[in-house]
């Protein structure tokens, strides 16, 4: 049993990266608009097929 | 040519009106733009309104409400009409291919709210807010950035302690699951304090660092000694973390940091979801609010030549001139310099007809201008006007208080606890002194409320969220406790805009009802509210119209062929010797009524009186009886004539005695606080600028659908749909919803009771604590969730 020692600090190691990915993602704003995105995602892909150049979108509203 | 039904949106597919034989269907103008703009750009249609958005290029402007980003550019939200699917995100989100100053739109289609990224040095704002509208978006710029701003990092900083409790919660359950496993297979004792002092570790940033807010809210309860939730939560929270690092450390004894944890996770997220609810209601109150054009039409001479700009309100400045063209709103309070028109003034005053004004008049902001172009000097500007300084009170005036059944019960609640710690610490003294510690502690944090903290939210935001379906938007204060009980409820109801409709209509037509069609076909182009409201209340004749002249102050004369010369108009007008005729019994008795009198006569000789008046809405009187019915009392407070709230009051059979006409703002609100006082649980019901004081004083105030923006900012709920039904509604939902925390309160009451027993009885191992207290709190979701708020009216 003694492996427990090594892996469980291992594993609140990893809840650790796990919570400060997640503020991170709170803080960049990934969790203001919840409906969005997933439209907009629909809508580019269906473009991409013609080969339309999808708009420059992204780091901008992120640095609020 | 796409294979779709004809009632599919051939942009998108989703459902659409079945268009005209011949053409396509489309969804949204978004879809339609698309599509054209697809096929050819230079197709987009021309903007609707003719706006030309110069008030959003005003450097004071983009300094109040933008934000700067680096590189010279402006960040700024705006408010966009209309936008609801896929379609729309993807055509608003093109305009930087179209724009070239425009670096960047971004959508957010639940506030539709979009972030415009553009950059000043390339170009001005207004062209890209012309694309948007060409679009078929009309565009609104927010104001209030840094409240905004504000909101968002306190939602971002709630949702961060929220995410920190769940992890935290998850992984200290897991640990416990090997803890209890372990009790009953004789755990190795190092294992067994490896396992407790990771919890341990692992709690402190549960309670200190996400369940801080329940320490902060206890500390206001002290220091304001006014009861609260968090109280007893605070002390339960307190006593399991301190009480569990105590015997951490000494390695004996229970610790209870599993239900801890999981107790800080599920109270952080019942008071999300109610908020969330809440912040939806707040956010749809502010873009109805923003609906009022920021801008005026200022006129210049500039070199002896006439010029119009469009200037945002702030800029106005006593003594400037501003032209106020037909269905805009006054910008300022003033004086007519030229022109003379009908002001519609029922927002600000409650009067239902329209006031006429010429040269020298006084006129105030927040009246609808009706017929004419009117030049205006300005006098007040902003918080000076009359509107300012009544939205100036309303910031400072006090709120009924909601007394909640949560904060009566707490107090009690507090005293049993502590009384129940006291006995239990006593009495295990005097049994066995080493084991009084454990079973304090183990009833603190039983006993800690979980459940009932969770009782209220929780049925409140499920009935906040379906009173959202069923047309009611509740942004603050809590009316379903105060609107629980409809027996010894005051309802006091505003008439114009409320009980009625709040326009001109044909309420009566005397003598030869045949002229209807020709006074509709005389009427056709009139912009006078009296003849708009005869022109649509008849189907227009057909035939051959001459010498059709409108004189202002009067009414209309046309020939007609085959009739005569027919005149519609002011009784005076139409022939001063109207008063010998038969028709004016009628007539005059629809002036005793309130109501506006028009004759129709045919070469010189009356042949039918018209009664024009604001009738009730077609709810009005099945709302009232339903509300009557459940013992609620009915008053009318209106800022129109006596005569006419008389009048409406018999017609309703309210009593004369609770109706009350010719009141002024300061009137309804002196009103409202003398029932406050009085006792009881007072409830406004309005839609004017004149009702925005009295929906505040009151304990719940509802602000009907089209009102003014004041009334949406000083009432607690506001209504989508036209009508009262809505006010029914939420009476009778509340009394629903107070059954459901009723219910939930007795549920958690008796786990609590169980719960106290066994730790009295030194019974409660954290094993079963952790069994009962998510037990406890599952019954009261599900009892929530479950109950039919709403259902029955929403369907």
């Amino acid at each position: 049993m003694s492996v427990i020692y090594l892996v469980l600090p291992l594993s609140m190691l990893l809840v650790l990266v796990a919570v400060l990915a997640y503020a991170w993602a709170t803080r960049a704003g990934q969790l203001d608009d919840l409906e969005t995105p997933a439209v907009r995602m629909l809508e580019d892909a269906e473009r991409g097929g013609t080969g339309a150049p999808t708009p420059p979108l992204g780091r901008l509203d992120d640095d609020r | 040519m796409t294979g779709l039904p004809p009632n599919r949106c051939v942009q998108c597919g989703l459902a659409a009106p079945t268009p005209p034989l011949g053409t396509l269907a489309f969804c949204c103008s978004g879809c339609r733009t698309v599509f054209e703009l697809l096929a050819d750009p230079s197709l987009a249609p021309a903007a609707a309104s003719g706006r030309s958005y110069a008030e959003l290029d005003d450097v004071a402007f983009i300094t109040e409400v933008g934000t700067p980003l680096p590189g010279g550019l402006v960040s700024l939200e705006v408010y966009l009409e209309g936008v609801h699917c896929a379609a729309c995100v993807f055509v608003t989100e093109k305009v930087p291919q179209l724009v070239p100053q425009a670096r960047e739109v971004r959508l957010d289609l639940a506030r539709q709210v979009a972030t415009v990224v553009w950059s000043p040095a390339v170009g001005p704002l207004s062209d890209i807010a012309r694309m948007l509208e060409r679009l078929g978006y009309r565009v609104r710029p927010l104001r209030g950035t840094s409240a905004r701003e504000l909101r968002r990092v306190e939602d971002r900083r709630a949702l961060l302690r929220l995410g920190i409790a769940g992890a935290i919660a998850g992984n200290v359950m897991l640990l416990a699951f090997a803890l209890y496993s372990g009790a009953f297979a004789d755990m190795e004792h190092g294992d067994r304090e490896f396992f407790r002092w990771l919890s341990a570790g692992l709690s402190v940033p549960a309670v200190c660092v996400a369940g801080v807010t329940f320490f902060r809210g206890a500390w206001a309860s002290l220091a304001t000694k006014t009861p609260h939730m968090d109280l007893p939560i605070a002390s339960g929270l307190f006593a399991g973390l301190v009480g569990g690092l105590v015997n951490t450390v000494r390695g004996t004894g229970e610790v209870y940091f599993d239900s801890v944890c999981v107790l800080v996770f599920l109270l952080l997220a019942g008071r999300r979801l109610q908020q969330v609810r809440q912040r939806k209601a707040s956010d749809a109150a502010e873009l109805l609010a923003s609906v009022t054009p920021g801008a005026a039409r200022r006129v210049r001479l500039d070199g002896g030549v006439r010029r119009i700009e469009e200037v945002p309100l702030e800029r106005l400045a006593p003594g400037d001139c501003v032209e106020v063209r037909p269905t805009d709103p006054v910008p300022a309070d003033g004086t007519v310099l030229t022109g003379s028109s009908e002001l519609d003034v029922s927002l600000l005053t409650g009067e239902s007809r329209p006031v006429p004004v010429g040269p020298g008049a006084a006129v105030y902001a927040g009246t609808l201008n009706r017929s004419r172009t009117l030049e205006v000097q300005v006098d007040r500007v902003g918080d000076d006007t009359r509107v300012g300084r009544l939205l100036r009170e309303l910031a400072t005036a006090p709120k009924a208080p909601v007394v909640r059944l949560a904060d009566r019960l707490v107090t009690r609640f507090v005293v049993i606890v502590l009384t129940l710690a006291a006995v239990t610490a006593g009495v295990w003294l005097v049994v066995d002194a080493s084991q009084a510690l454990d079973h304090v502690m183990a009833l603190l944090v039983v006993t800690c409320p979980c459940a009932l903290a969770l009782a209220t939210p929780l049925a409140v935001s499920v009935a906040i969220g379906r009173a959202a379906r069923a047309g009611l938007l509740i942004k603050g204060g809590d009316p379903f406790e105060a609107l629980a009980k409809p027996r010894g409820l005051r309802v006091f109801l505003d008439k114009t805009g409320t009980l009625t409709e709040g326009r001109l209509r044909v309420e009566q037509v005397v003598g030869d009802a045949s002229l209807g069609p020709v006074v509709s076909r005389l009427e056709c182009d009139a912009t006078h509210p009296v003849g708009r409201a005869l022109a649509e209340a008849f189907t227009p004749a057909e035939g051959s119209l001459t010498d059709v002249e409108h004189t202002i102050g009067g009414g209309v004369s046309g020939r007609v062929a085959g009739l005569g010369t027919v005149r519609v108009g002011k009784p005076d007008w139409v022939t001063p010797e109207w008063r010998r005729h038969a028709l004016a019994g009628p007539l005059n008795d629809a002036i005793a009524l309130g109501r506006t009198p028009v004759l129709v006569s045919v070469d010189g000789d009356p042949r039918a009186g018209v009664a024009l008046g604001d009738p009730l809405r077609e709810d009005t009187r099945a709302t009232l009886d339903a509300l009557r019915a459940a013992g609620v009392a009915l008053g009318v407070l209106s800022g129109d004539h006596p005569e006419v709230v008389a009048h409406v009051a018999r017609t309703l059979g309210l009593e004369p005695t609770d109706c009350h006409g010719g009141l002024s703002p300061e009137d309804k609100r002196a009103r409202i606080q003398d029932a406050v006082a009085a006792g009881g649980v007072v409830v406004m019901v309005g839609d004017g600028v004149n009702d925005a004081a009295a929906l505040r004083a009151a304990t719940v105030g509802v602000a009907v659908h089209g009102g003014a923006e004041a009334s949406l900012h000083a009432a607690d709920v506001f209504t989508t749909t036209p009508g009262l039904t809505p006010v029914l509604t939420l009476t009778r939902a509340a009394g629903h919803t107070l059954r459901v925390i009723r219910r939930n309160y007795v549920f958690s009451v008796a786990y609590n009771v169980v719960g106290a027993g066994l730790a009295m009885a030194g019974l409660l191992s954290p094993l079963v604590a952790a069994v009962l207290m998510p037990l406890s709190s599952v019954t009261v979701i599900s009892s929530s969730l479950l109950g039919a708020t709403f259902r029955k009216e929403a369907s």
